[in-house]
């Protein structure tokens, strides 16, 4: 008995050792990425590996003030959280009523949605800005949103739509027996169910958003109006190999993003997991 | 019941409508304009749009090698970044399932790299491609990180593999790890009793159970890494001298770095076509073999 016991334990320790030290190595680019932040230039140079010999805080400042950082950040939280809740509350409406009426127009709308799923950005990136500029919203917050509206849609309402179909039809018709307005019914009855699902798109859409280099890009071209990835990318132009620059302006850039997936990592973790079932 | 019908009419309008507009106005309209340019000489500025039939699709087939390059160097990534990501993705899983001390610290650092945009994470690498692998090539001495890294071609490419896995290995292991949660344990039990071990149960019991989720995952992975963008500007720009342009970036310079929007879009609409084939066959392919409860 003790020797099977011995048997089973002892591998499992061998493999916790070695997911430990794959751990510590997919960790390493954080450490280059902290440790050379706060080195003096030629000190990254002489040697990048070593811990840094003297705390330079004032990379930082510079980096601070390069970036612009506040100014960027502000832009992609509205960004960010502006497109978030117009997609969940539009797409979630649109969807209950894509589920609920299955009309010609509902089903085709349906079939459009999906296949413009596997629609790369480029392939509608060309003509994208023209509509945008026709539209008069070029080089706007407005006008950004308005894209991510667009363009988000197709995922979100699918998101959505395989969960409104598990949605029971009774509770309601109950709710309408009691004298609610169907819209009273969607906002007072269903939209609380689906909150599950609205956690994982407004997961999902975060990630993609925030991060999102070309779409920005390609619509806002006033400096103020910068996001976080197109400010680094004008700021790592400028300071190419300038290190204890570009450095500290990177740990600034990814450090709103990890903060906000440790606070919420349960929730994110879950929400992966339920969206690539419904995917 | 006009009263009625009407009411059911605006109800349809209200909850469908303004997510409708937008799709057409920001995907679908801009997608058959697209497909229309593709068959201009149209450079984006001028007024005059002159059509020129199926000039621009003969030209990338025929005298644009960079394309064809860019093509198959996407085909290559999409295959490397594909197995490996999802190798690494499901061993992370396997063995982050089972009742280790750290298994909750350890799913949070594989997963951590994929919350950071593929923009800043290429340059993020750039730095530990140029400096930081010669600091321990220095130390240690050993060739491998005193490869010119970002340098030449072959090296470029497996750089941008290396990043690309390591961004996303821990999103796949969070889809595969809740796939195998799912699997009952009185299978695996059974199996157990039947004399099965560790490594007949994974190929016999697990796996197949976990054949949606492996749909999933490729997927994502082959979606990913086709429509590679942002690492590839960031970390190589498509460089040394075009090696590593992915399509996404080919068709981004071909239209914004020379301004030609006709042929950019005909390069994007054989972009498209590709990406739904490939798609199509891939979720078709997989969904045979999945295993039903």
């Amino acid at each position: 008995m003790e020797n099977t016991a011995k048997k089973f334990n002892m591998p499992l320790l061998l493999v916790e050792v070695i997911v430990i030290l794959l751990g510590l190595l997919f960790l390493v680019p954080f450490y280059f990425l902290l440790g050379n932040s706060v080195k003096s230039y030629s000190e990254i140079l002489s040697d990048s590996a070593a811990l840094p010999s003297v705390f330079q805080w004032s990379n930082y400042a510079e980096a601070w003030k390069a970036i612009d950082f506040p100014h960027a950040f502000l832009n992609s939280f509205m960004i960010t959280v502006i497109s978030n809740i117009l997609l969940a509350f539009l797409c979630s409406m649109c969807a209950y009523k894509m589920v609920r009426n299955n009309s010609l127009y509902n089903r085709l709308l349906y079939i459009a949605l999906v296949a413009a799923m596997v629609i790369p950005f480029q392939a509608i990136m060309i003509p994208l800005v023209q509509v945008v500029s026709g539209l008069g919203v070029m080089d706007s917050t407005a006008g950004l949103i308005l894209a991510y509206l667009g363009f988000g849609a197709p995922m979100t309402v699918f998101l959505f739509h395989g969960f409104v179909k598990s949605v029971p039809l009774d509770i309601e018709e109950a709710s309408r027996v009691d004298g609610n307005s169907p819209y009273g019914t969607f906002f007072r009855i269903v939209l609380p169910l689906m909150q599950p699902i609205i956690v994982t798109v407004i997961i999902l859409n975060t990630l993609w958003i925030w991060n999102d280099y070309l779409m920005p890009s390609l619509i806002l071209q006033d400096p103020g109006l910068r996001t976080i990835p197109i400010a680094t990318y004008s700021f790592f132009g400028q300071y190419t190999k300038q290190w204890d620059l570009a450095l500290p302006g990177l740990v600034l850039g990814i450090t709103p993003v990890v903060i906000f997936f440790l606070a919420m990592q349960k929730y994110i973790i879950e929400g992966i997991a339920q969206g690539s079932v419904k995917g | 019941m006009d009263h009625r019908k009407r009411s059911r009419l605006m109800q349809q309008f209200i909850f469908v409508g303004p997510t409708s507009l937008f799709f057409f106005m920001i995907v679908l309209i801009p997608f058959f304009l697209g497909l229309y340019y593709s068959f201009t000489s149209w450079n984006g500025i001028s007024r005059h749009v002159e059509w020129t039939g199926l000039r621009n699709y003969l030209h990338i087939f025929t005298k644009d090698p960079s394309f064809l390059h860019s093509f198959w160097f996407t085909a290559k990534f999409t295959f490397f970044g594909l197995v490996l990501t999802n190798l690494l993705g499901f061993a992370l899983a396997y063995v982050l399932t089972r009742k280790l001390f750290t298994r909750n610290v350890l799913r949070t650092v594989f997963f951590v790299p994929h919350v950071i945009g593929g923009l800043l994470l290429g340059f993020i690498w750039q730095f530990i491609f140029v400096r930081g692998f010669s600091s321990i090539g220095q130390a240690t001495g050993w060739s491998f990180f005193n490869l010119p890294w970002l340098g030449t071609g072959g090296t470029a490419f497996w750089a941008i593999v290396i990043v690309f896995v390591w961004q996303n290995a821990g999103y796949l292991m969070v889809i595969y790890i809740s796939a195998i949660n799912n699997v009952p344990k009185s299978l695996l039990e059974a199996s157990k009793v039947d004399g099965a071990g560790r490594f007949q149960a994974l190929r016999h019991v697990t796996i197949p159970l976990v054949m949606p989720a492996v749909t999933v995952c490729l997927f994502l992975s082959i979606s990913w890494s086709f429509k590679l963008f942002d690492l590839n500007l960031s970390l190589t720009k498509g460089g040394p001298f075009k090696a590593t342009e992915s399509v996404a970036l080919n068709i981004y310079n071909e239209a914004y770095t020379i301004s030609r929007f006709g042929m950019g879009s005909a390069k994007a609409m054989i972009f498209f076509v590709i990406v739904a084939l490939i798609s199509l066959l891939q979720v078709r392919a997989t969904k045979k073999r999945e295993v039903e409860l």
